[in-house]
């Protein structure tokens, strides 16, 4: 019997050895241990035999049995492995092939810089207000100290809509509104198109955007503007950014300033995009003038505060390099998606 | 403005270099706008006296001349100039010299020009004799003598002769152009600009001499002025006797050039340096031409008619403020003079104006007249009164230096009410406030004392009084600026705001950047179009004639007809960005905008225009159609939280195709049915009219519409514990059965265990009949609590199946 069993064992090795798929390795395990298998038949003519034999020939059979289920499942592990290294060579891809078209849109990039400033304030606890494109005269020069002989007001500059109302030709027409509208101390940024009699050309365009930003408190000095201001610079232009204050005049602001950033194309050293200067002027500010605080009525001795006006398109142009404000109004695709 | 930097050296000590001068100037708040210097690209030019002049042998038009240069021998040049002279002195470009040309007649040379001595028609000439232009001088500041012609050096030069001109002529010198704010009129002069130049180098600021020598006779005797008007706030005039009209000295031309101003004569030229030296226009009559030696400053008639000095006759306002004597008009006051009053060859007595007019006065008549000159610009952005009499002293005393006239006794002045500057109370504390800075009282008065101010008072209290030239100072918080430019503003610290505030964005806001991310998300490129809109375009969009797309906020000064109103839809400047990418190649978009639309206000005119936002959405290309743009819809208002909605085919509005076109409907928060836009294929003539060969698709909604309703409070549901049971339904209907309307019999036969509707098959051809197809929807039935059974599922749905039957002649296919 023992005999019989190790020639089972032999026999079934020697197919498992030739096998090569797994309809073979099923065939050779039904052949020894499927219902009518040969370990099964050796098994089933155990009872014949006296129980001393019968254990003996019980212990060597299951020894067996295990024996070809270790080996069963040894090759069956080869031959999935084998299958499936078979799959991986057959279904092997070009992986330089191009990618399927998955598209992203793109925002537009006057609302990518939009964004950008109101992401950089919006951590310092800054709001957004918006005021309306078309605007009264006194929100957009009278509130704002602005002379009755002011060139911006006549009609070669302003577009009009009837004698008291204008489409805005800054962002500051809100600063009033603001003023009425918001409770004391806050800091506000005002994002909006603007409107100017300009002849379209490289660099002018009738429509374009502004955010004006505006901080009312008890304690606004201008030191806290020059320090809003260059933390934005650095934000927007890089770390190594310098800022620059100098002087300059608008009615709505006492002492006004304009600000330039340290030209980001050369650093400073003077190159085309700065003109040989070294610098680049960015934006126009200053320590909001009494007079439009009255306007909004608030308390000048109380509070102070400051206020900015800076183009929208003006620093896409410069922080992307682009050449024609027209690019930005034409809204080619092929244009827009550059901006991903 | 203008500003010499040697010259600007008579008035105050500049030590530093040029470049070193104007950073400073801009810190302490004059903005440059260029700064050039003169005098370069010269050499071996050098100052030469024609001696001898003779004709060319062999040519007409040009002169052979003997120059003498000094110890340098003499030179023989040609030249085809004609207004050379023998005793002239002259440039002579020697042998070898570098000009910058441009040579006359001839474009500009980058690197300009050498000349070298060669034979004109046969004759030996060593050199050239240069014209302003060719030294790099301007045509219009070339002096009036030299002009198109050799430059003729005025006076005599026989010390020099030889000398490089650079030398001898001080050519070298900066051009400083300043860009002077309008709240800064004072800073349109040279002692206006000494003065800030003063007070940002800490120097001291030199007045011109002023004081003329006693003569025999006195101006009263010779003038009367009568000033009748208001607008007319000081009239000085002085009078000068045996004038001699000759060439200004060369120290004074080169001043004007510098400024940019060509050198005519003396009288003209005095007048010209003084009002650049002063900003105070000034004016100069011949006598004879003022009848009754009386001048009277009066308001016209209208309708008065008067000749100015370009030969034009102009009609008068009744008021233009005018200059008149004893008899008529000899002057547009502020603005120009008459053409009968000039000084011509042989004027012997003069009389000089030195006034102040109202700026406002001088600004309507220089706009009704349509006449700007160097003078009525200056009166509109305001004179100070006080500089009348220094300004008419000033011209006397140059008359006096240049020996060209006898300067009579003093003035006629009218001045009824003097200015005065408003002393302003300016507290050390509150500047330090606004600053942010600890600048001590000490520091802040040094300030004010360079800009020529007066301060008084005490400990935090100053009281400051500035010269009256300095027009913008009327409260406190200019003299914040004063302070601030002068500490210079860069010196003060960066910091920020320590006010704790919170950050608020409204709705829209938030919703216009959800939008943005989520349409961006399905592949859609955000665009933005100008706000304007016109008639014209809407016809090209199909918009009727009559509705109320066309109810436009118009505006008074367009500046073409394409932007004479404000846009009141988004669509048609949608398609001019489809038909443009078509039109240049691009194969495939999908773009979107969020956009204001403006509507006029219909109840109330004064009130402003209705402004509210949009949403445009515009797709062409592969895979784009109805549906697809149907799927972005629904899905950006499902993450907007509207979600309840139904499209309703809309075949009357010509946008869009008319049998693919819906209205987008949903319930507002009151339940209230609303219309949130419109959606389809965009009408094949609209396409045409864009230029779009493609089948395009739009959507325009109406986004404030959108936030208003929007109501995003998300509760967590629990997920079903129990199985559903699904059941299809394929049935045969009339071709015109909507799929919409076949849901919504559905859902109204259906108890609470119907879950979910969804439509997965319309099929039309074999087996089923012409005019009809089969609809296939899959329904869903779960009970929230228990498993359902075949009985309670079979009981809904064949009360389904009826009302299919019965509500729309549904032929229910057995499966």
């Amino acid at each position: 019997m023992q005999e019989r069993l190790n020639s089972v064992l032999e026999e079934a090795k020697a197919q498992l050895l030739k096998a090569t798929s797994m309809a073979d390795t099923e065939e050779i395990r039904v052949k020894v241990l499927g219902k009518k298998g040969q370990l099964t038949e050796i098994l089933r003519s155990m009872g014949k035999l006296a129980p001393e034999e019968k254990k003996a020939l019980g212990m060597a059979a299951n020894k067996v049995k295990a024996e070809f289920e270790e080996l069963l499942k040894e090759k069956v592990t080869e031959i999935k492995a084998a299958a499936k290294e078979a799959k991986f060579k057959a279904e092997k891809i070009d992986v330089t092939e191009p990618a399927k078209e998955v598209t992203y849109g793109v925002k537009h990039p006057v609302t990518q810089v939009i964004d950008e400033v109101v992401g950089i304030f919006r951590s310092m606890g800054y709001s957004v207000y918006e005021g309306p494109d078309i605007d009264t005269v006194y929100n957009t020069f009278d509130a704002l100290n602005s002379p009755e002989t002011h060139p911006a007001r006549d009609l070669t500059d302003t577009f009009y809509v009837s004698k008291d109302v204008c489409l805005r030709p800054h962002t500051s027409s809100c600063e009033v509104r603001a003023e009425k509208e918001l409770s004391l101390p806050y800091k506000v940024l005002m994002p909006g198109a603007c409107y100017r009699c300009d002849t379209p050309d490289a660099t002018h365009s009738h429509t374009f955007h502004q955010i004006e930003m505006m901080v009312i408190g008890e304690d606004i000095t201008m030191a806290d503007l020059k320090g809003s201001l260059d933390h934005m610079a650095k934000k927007l232009f890089g770390p190594e950014t310098r800022t620059k204050f100098r002087p300059h005049h608008f009615p709505f602001t006492e002492p006004s300033a304009e600000m330039d950033v340290s030209c980001f194309k050369c650093g400073g050293k003077g190159c085309p995009v700065c003109k040989g200067s070294g610098w680049i002027e960015i934006l126009g500010c200053g320590m909001t003038h009494p007079h439009v605080h009255r306007a909004g009525g608030i308390d000048t001795e109380k509070y102070t505060g400051f206020a900015v006006g800076m183009g929208v398109e003006r620093i896409a142009m410069l922080k992307y390099g682009i050449d024609d404000i027209r690019l930005l109004t034409e809204n080619d695709m092929r244009f827009i998606n550059q901006f991903k | 403005m203008l500003v010499s930097l040697e010259w600007l050296k008579d008035y105050t000590d500049v030590n530093v270099s040029a470049k070193e001068f104007c950073d400073s100037m801009i810190m302490s708040g004059s903005n440059l706008e260029t700064c050039e210097e003169l005098g370069t690209g010269i050499s071996g030019v050098k100052v030469g006296r024609i001696d001898k002049i003779e004709k060319h042998p062999d040519a007409d038009k040009l002169v052979v001349c003997q120059i003498n240069l000094g110890k340098e021998g003499t030179v023989q040049i040609v030249t085809g100039a004609t207004n050379v002279y023998e005793g002239a002195y002259v440039p002579v470009a020697t042998d070898n010299s570098h000009i910058p040309g441009p040579l006359h007649g001839q474009p500009k040379v980058e690197g300009g020009v050498t000349i070298t001595k060669g034979k004109l028609r046969g004759v030996e000439s060593e050199g050239m004799l240069c014209g302003p232009q060719e030294l790099g001088y301007e045509d219009k500041i070339a002096p009036m003598v030299s002009k198109d012609g050799i430059w003729l050096f005025p006076g005599n030069w026989d010390d020099h002769l030889g000398e490089e001109v650079t030398e001898a002529l001080g050519l070298h010198d900066y051009k400083i152009d300043f860009e002077i704010t309008p709240n800064r009129p004072d800073c349109l002069s040279m002692l206006g600009m000494a003065r800030e130049a003063a007070a940002t180098f800490n120097t001291k600021l030199r007045y011109p001499e002023l004081d003329c020598e006693k003569t025999d006779e006195n101006a009263a005797d010779y003038i009367s002025v009568e000033v009748k008007s208001d607008l007319c706030k000081r009239y000085t005039a002085r009078v000068i006797k045996d004038v001699k009209i000759e060439q200004s000295p060369w120290w004074l031309q080169k001043r004007l050039m510098a400024a940019g101003m060509r050198p005519i004569n003396n009288m003209v030229d005095i007048t010209n340096f003084v009002m650049l030296e002063y900003g105070q226009p000034l004016h100069a009559f011949d006598i004879r031409s003022i009848a009754g030696n009386k001048i009277i400053v009066d308001t016209a008639n209208a309708g008065d008619k008067f000749t100015t000095l370009d030969g034009n006759e102009r009609e008068l306002f009744e008021d233009t403020l005018m200059i008149n004597d004893a008899e008529k008009p000899i002057a547009v006051a502020g603005v120009m003079g008459g053409l009968d009053s000039e000084i011509v060859e042989d004027t012997n007595t003069v009389v000089i104006e030195s006034a102040t007019f109202l700026g406002s006065s001088v600004r309507m008549t220089s706009k009704k007249l349509g006449l700007r000159t160097e003078a009525s610009g200056r009166y509109e952005k305001g004179i100070d009164p006080n500089l009348c009499e220094a300004a008419a002293d000033r011209v006397c005393k140059l008359v006096e230096m240049l020996g060209c006239g006898k300067v009579l006794n003093g003035s006629v002045d009218v001045y009824k009410k003097p200015e005065t500057a408003p002393t302003v109370l300016a507290r050390v504390s509150r500047i330090n406030k606004v600053l942010g800075t600890d600048i001590s009282r000490e520091q802040m008065v040094e300030y004010f004392h360079r800009l020529e101010m007066k301060v008084e008072g005490e400990g935090d209290d100053m009281y400051v009084t500035p010269p009256t030239v300095r027009q913008d100072l009327l409260e406190e918080v200019d003299y914040v600026e004063e302070v601030a430019r002068l500490y210079g503003y860069n010196n003060l610290p960066n910091t920020l705001p320590e006010v704790a505030t919170t950050g608020e964005f409204s709705k829209s806001w938030i919703l216009r950047d959800m939008t943005r991310d989520i349409l961006c998300g399905m592949g859609a490129n955000e665009i933005q179009t100008f706000s304007f809109s016109n008639n014209k375009i809407l016809d090209a969009v199909g918009v009727d004639a009559d509705s109320w797309e066309r109810n436009f906020v118009e505006i008074i000064n367009p500046m073409g007809e394409d932007t004479a109103a404000m846009r009141t839809i988004l669509m048609p400047s949608m398609l001019e960005v489809l038909g443009r990418n078509y039109s240049r190649g691009v194969e495939k978009v999908r773009a979107y905008e969020i956009g204001i639309t403006f509507m006029k206000n219909l109840m109330i005119e004064s009130a402003l225009p209705f402004e509210s936002r949009n949403l445009a959405i515009g797709t062409y290309g592969k895979d784009e159609d109805f549906f697809t743009l149907k799927g972005m819809i629904v899905t950006l208002l499902e993450k907007l939280a509207i979600t309840d909605l139904k499209f309703v085919a809309e075949s009357e509005y010509r946008t869009y195709h008319p049998g693919r076109c819906a209205r987008i409907i949903t319930k507002d928060q009151f339940g209230e049915e609303v219309e949130l836009g419109i959606m389809g294929e965009i009408h094949p003539d609209v396409c045409e009219n864009f230029g779009l060969g493609v089948r395009a698709y739009g959507a325009e909604l109406f986004f404030d519409l959108i936030v208003e309703i929007s109501n995003k409070e998300i509760q967590y549901k629990q997920l079903p514990k129990h199985p559903a049971s699904s059941r299809d339904i394929a049935m045969i209907v009339k071709e015109d059965v909507l799929v919409g309307d076949m849901e919504d019999v559905i859902r109204g036969a259906a108890n609470d265990l119907l879950k979910d509707v969804k439509l997965f098959d319309v099929y039309r051809g074999e087996q089923v009949a012409e005019g009809c197809k089969s609809v296939a929807f899959s329904l869903t039935y779960r009970h929230d609590d228990r498993t359902l059974t075949d009985e309670e599922v079979d009981k809904a749905h064949s009360a389904i199946v009826e009302a299919l039957k019965e509500k729309i002649g549904a032929m229910i296919r057995e499966s």
